[in-house]
C-alpha cells in the first residue's frame, strides 16, 4: 500500500540486488538479522499467545466448585400423594417426585429437548415446557411438541430409616429401557 | 369491531397464515414465465408502484394505532423487547419495496434499450471513499448511535428476576433475531435446527456466490433477468426467515402456544398436540403391533423417505423441471445447490407434516440422538 502512494509521486528508483551474504549498508538491516529478528519476534508472539491461551485454558478449571448437592433425603413415602405430583423439590434439587399406585419415582426437571425446565399443569395433568412446547405426560412419556424422549428419572431407594433418598448421580432413561431398573422405581 | 379481531386472531394462526403467504408468494415474486404472466394479469405489479406503499404503510399504521387500543396487542407490541420486531415489519416492507420499485423501473429501461438508473450515479462504475462513502458513514454512524442512545434511555431493558435454572419464563423466548430458529425448533431436533440446519444456512449464503456465478445485472437493482434467484431467496429470507421471527414475537405465548395478536395469554389454553413418529404410525397405527426392538428395522421407512427425498429427488428434478438449471449449472453444482435447497425446503414440509399429521420425526433413534 505505501509502495503505492509512493510510486505515484516519484518512480521507484531500481538497485542492484546485493550478492549474498554482503551487507547492505544504506538499511543496516542483513538478510541473515532480518531472519533472526523475525524468529525472536514470532517466539515472542507464539509464548504471549501461548501464556494468554493457558490463562484462558486454566479459567476452566476453577480452585472451587460449588456444586449444588446431588444426593438428598426427600421425606417419608406417606409424604407424597398417591396421583399426584409433588414440585416442592423443583427450585432447590430441580426435581418431580411423583407417586402413582405402585409406588415413587424422580423425574428430572430438565426437559429432553433443549434444557429449560417444564411447568407441571395441574388441570391439564401435563409438564409442559415454555421454550418450544414439548409436553409430558407424569410418567415423563413425551407425547407432544418436540421433545425427542421422555424426561430422565433419578435414582430414588429406601434410607435404612424408611426415608427416602433420592440420588442424581445415576440416571435412567426410557429409551434405553432403564426404568425397568429396581432403583429407578421405588416400590410402596 | 370484536369481529375484526377475531378475524384477524383466526388467520393469524400460523396454518392459515403461513399457507396464504406461501401460496400468494410466487405470485408477487415470479420465479417463472407462467407465474410472471399472472402477476401482470392479477396487477400485483402495482405493489411495487409508489402509490401502493403509501397506502399500505398507512393501512399498517393505522392498524398498529387501532391495535394499541387493545389491551393483550398493546402488552405484546410495546413490550421492549418486541419494539424492534414492530419497526422490523415496517423497515422490511419499505425496503423491500424500495427495491422491488428501482428494480422495475431499471427492468423497463432496460427492455427499452437504455442503462441503468445506476449507471448514472457512477458513470464509470466508480465511487470515490474519500469524501464521498466516508462521510455517509459518518454521518450515519452518529444518528445510528444518537438513536440507540435514545433508545436504550426511553425503552429500558426489562430486567426480570435473578437467573435460575430451575426456572423458566413462560414463555421464554430468545433474542428476537434467534426467534426464526426458535420456532425451527419446535418442528426439529435440537442437534437439527440448533447446529446442523444453522451452520448449513451460513454456508449456503457463502456458497451463493459460487452457485450463482451470472454476471449479469451486477451493479444495479433489476428482477426480470434474475427472478429466480431474488424469488428463492425472498422466499427464505421473508418467509422461512422473518415471519417466523414475527410468528415467534407476536404470536407465541405461554407454553409455547399460539395465540392471535388480540387474543388474551391464558396460561391454562389447552391444545392437543399429540403427536407421533412415522414409525409408530406404521407399526401401531397402521400394522396393529408394537414398534419392533431392532433399530434399523423400525426405522427403515423413515430413513428410506429420507434417502429417496435427498438421493433420488434431486437427479428426477434435473431431468424434468430443473433440466435447464442442471444444464447451466453442471453436476457439482447443481448438487450443492440442490441438496441446500431440499433442506431448507424440509421446514415447511415438517410444519405442515406436523399440522396435518400430528408427525413428530421421519427417522427418530432418540438412543443415538438422531431425529429428523
Amino acid at each position: 500500500m505505501l509502495e503505492g502512494k509512493k510510486t505515484a509521486t516519484k518512480p521507484p528508483v531500481r538497485k542492484a540486488p546485493a550478492a549474498l551474504g554482503e551487507t547492505v549498508k544504506d538499511n543496516e538491516v542483513s538478510r541473515r538479522s532480518f531472519f533472526s529478528w523475525l524468529s525472536l519476534g514470532w517466539i515472542g508472539f507464539v509464548a504471549s499467545t501461548g501464556g494468554f491461551f493457558t490463562m484462558m485454558l486454566r479459567f476452566f478449571f476453577p480452585n472451587v466448585l460449588f456444586e449444588p448437592v446431588q444426593t438428598f433425603r426427600a421425606g417419608y413415602p406417606d409424604d407424597y400423594i398417591i396421583g399426584e405430583v409433588d414440585t416442592k423439590w423443583k427450585d432447590k434439587y430441580g426435581v418431580w417426585i411423583i407417586r402413582n399406585r405402585e409406588g415413587i419415582y424422580a423425574l428430572s426437571t430438565v426437559c429432553t429437548h433443549l434444557g429449560c425446565t417444564p411447568n407441571w399443569l395441574a388441570s391439564a395433568r401435563k409438564f409442559k415446557c415454555p421454550c418450544h412446547g414439548s409436553g409430558f405426560k407424569s410418567t415423563g412419556i413425551n407425547f407432544e411438541g418436540p421433545a425427542p424422549r421422555p424426561l430422565e428419572r433419578y435414582r430414588i431407594v429406601l434410607a435404612d430409616d424408611g426415608e427416602i433418598i433420592v440420588d442424581k448421580t445415576q440416571k435412567y432413561q426410557q429409551e434405553k429401557g432403564q426404568w425397568s431398573d429396581p432403583e429407578a422405581f421405588l416400590r410402596v | 369491531m370484536d369481529s375484526f379481531k377475531e378475524i384477524v386472531n383466526y388467520i393469524s394462526n400460523p396454518t392459515i397464515l403461513f399457507t396464504t403467504v406461501v401460496l400468494v408468494f410466487p405470485f408477487i415474486f415470479p420465479p417463472s414465465d407462467w407465474f410472471e404472466k399472472w402477476h401482470r394479469r392479477l396487477g400485483l405489479h402495482h405493489l411495487w408502484g409508489t402509490k401502493f406503499i403509501v397506502i399500505a404503510m398507512l393501512g399498517m399504521v393505522a392498524f398498529f394505532m387501532y391495535g394499541l387500543g387493545d389491551y393483550n396487542f398493546q402488552k405484546i407490541v410495546l413490550k421492549p423487547d418486541n419494539v424492534p420486531i414492530s419497526g422490523l415489519i415496517f423497515l422490511v416492507a419499505f425496503f423491500t419495496w424500495l427495491a422491488m420499485n428501482q428494480a422495475y423501473k431499471n427492468d423497463e429501461r432496460l427492455n427499452a434499450g437504455e442503462k441503468p438508473n445506476e449507471y448514472f450515479e457512477a458513470p464509470n462504475d466508480k465511487v470515490l471513499v474519500w469524501p464521498d462513502l466516508v462521510y455517509v458513514e459518518l454521518i450515519s454512524l452518529i444518528i445510528a448511535s444518537a438513536f440507540l442512545l435514545v433508545w436504550s434511555i426511553g425503552l429500558p431493558a426489562p430486567i426480570e428476576e435473578p437467573a435460575n435454572p430451575t426456572e423458566s419464563p413462560n414463555p421464554a423466548k430468545a433474542p428476537w433475531y434467534f426467534l426464526g430458529l426458535q420456532e425451527m425448533l419446535v418442528y426439529f431436533d435440537p442437534w437439527m435446527a440448533g447446529v446442523v440446519i444453522p451452520s448449513l444456512i451460513l454456508v449456503g449464503l457463502m456458497a451463493i456466490p459460487y452457485i450463482d456465478r451470472n454476471p449479469e445485472n451486477s451493479g444495479f437493482f433489476s428482477y426480470n433477468r434474475r427472478r429466480l434467484a431474488i424469488s428463492v431467496f425472498m422466499f427464505g429470507w421473508l418467509v422461512l426467515w422473518l415471519m417466523l421471527i414475527i410468528v415467534g414475537t407476536f404470536l407465541r405465548g405461554p407454553n409455547w402456544n399460539i395465540f392471535g395478536p388480540f387474543e388474551y395469554w391464558d396460561i391454562h389454553k389447552l391444545e392437543a398436540l399429540t403427536n407421533i413418529n412415522v414409525s409408530e404410525i406404521i407399526y401401531i397405527k397402521w400394522l396393529n403391533k408394537g414398534l419392533p426392538d431392532s433399530i434399523i428395522i423400525r426405522e427403515i421407512w423413515g430413513i428410506s423417505i429420507l434417502l429417496g427425498y435427498f438421493l433420488i429427488l434431486p437427479p428426477l428434478l434435473a431431468k424434468t423441471f430443473l433440466k435447464d438449471m442442471y444444464a447451466r449449472l453442471g453436476s457439482v453444482r447443481y448438487s450443492v445447490f440442490i441438496v441446500l435447497i431440499l433442506i431448507a425446503i424440509t421446514l415447511p414440509i415438517k410444519m405442515y407434516l406436523r399440522w396435518m399429521f400430528n408427525l413428530k420425526y421421519i427417522i427418530a433413534i432418540p438412543e443415538y440422538f438422531f431425529n429428523f
